[in-house]
């Protein structure tokens, strides 16, 4: 599932997600859509923006967290939120992994590898 | 007041983020102080910025030249100004924005940014958060103009 306010970014995140063999794709405008997706439909993976209105990315993840159905899911945070401070806010609310917009299909690709197994 | 060491960051930022997504470079010009609020383009974003200043960033952008950066961006043609290209601008205006900050804060200026906000249309106008002079620097593109406007009053 791919999560972020912006159009732009969930077509540039599915495109990578679909040139990694992904099959079915989801998207959420926000932190609130994407719970209500995480209960209607089966989710392997979530990567999501951290700045969105309604319920930021960060909101998001802990409450994902904190659900015990969903507390082992691999969560990408794709944030332009990069001061220091940010990631490890991030770290400390259990995030698998991170990826610094501005990024190339390389670095996100990467970085996933480092949270899905190979295969999956 | 507004320090010019706060600028530099956004202009740097507006290039890596051009040629890391669409692979685009982009060369700025001489900036210039504007006094008034009319866009030099076709659409524009503006983010507002709190923390160690106040104020805020707008991207700018003629017509040819975001439809060809979009379609860099999404690896799709687009022909006319719509939604997702408009959509596009606000992502560009997010990730800038972003990494001025990060770059911003290793010199330890930590700001943070809201949502941005995407307006269009000829002689549409940007209302800056900050009352104090913007700075708006042009860039240049094999793909056509786009402008950097930044507005900050406070302590910075």
């Amino acid at each position: 599932m791919v999560v972020d306010d912006f159009s732009t970014m969930r077509r540039i995140v599915r495109k990578i997600l679909k040139d990694l063999q992904f099959q079915e794709i989801i998207e959420a405008e926000n932190g609130v859509e994407a719970l209500r997706l995480l209960e209607s439909n089966k989710v392997d993976l979530i990567v999501s923006d951290w700045n969105m209105p309604t319920m930021t990315g960060l909101e998001l993840l802990k409450r994902v967290r904190a659900d015990e159905r969903f507390k082992g899911l691999p969560f990408l945070m794709v944030t332009a939120e990069a001061q220091k401070e940010n990631i490890i806010e991030a770290i400390q609310a259990k995030v698998s992994n991170y990826v610094v917009k501005p990024f190339s299909p390389a670095v996100f690709t990467e970085k996933l590898a480092k949270i899905i197994p190979q295969g999956q | 007041m507004m320090d010019v060491k706060i600028v530099n960051p956004f202009l740097a930022a507006a290039m890596h983020v051009l040629k890391t997504m669409a692979q685009v470079d982009a060369k700025p010009g001489k900036p210039f102080l504007k006094k008034d609020d009319l866009a030099i383009g076709d659409v524009s974003a503006i983010i507002g910025i709190t923390g160690a200043a106040r104020g805020s960033m707008a991207l700018i952008f003629t017509e040819q030249c975001i439809k060809d950066i979009a379609s860099n961006l999404l690896g799709v043609p687009f022909t006319e100004l719509n939604h997702e290209v408009r959509d596009a601008v606000g992502e560009l205006t997010n990730m800038i924005c972003g990494d001025a900050r990060r770059r911003l804060a290793e010199d330890g200026f930590v700001l943070k940014a809201g949502i941005p906000t995407i307006v269009g249309g000829k002689g549409h106008t940007i209302m800056h958060i900050a009352n104090g002079p913007r700075l708006a620097v042009p860039f240049e593109t094999s793909q056509g103009s786009f402008m950097v406007e930044v507005a900050f009053s406070g302590p910075i």
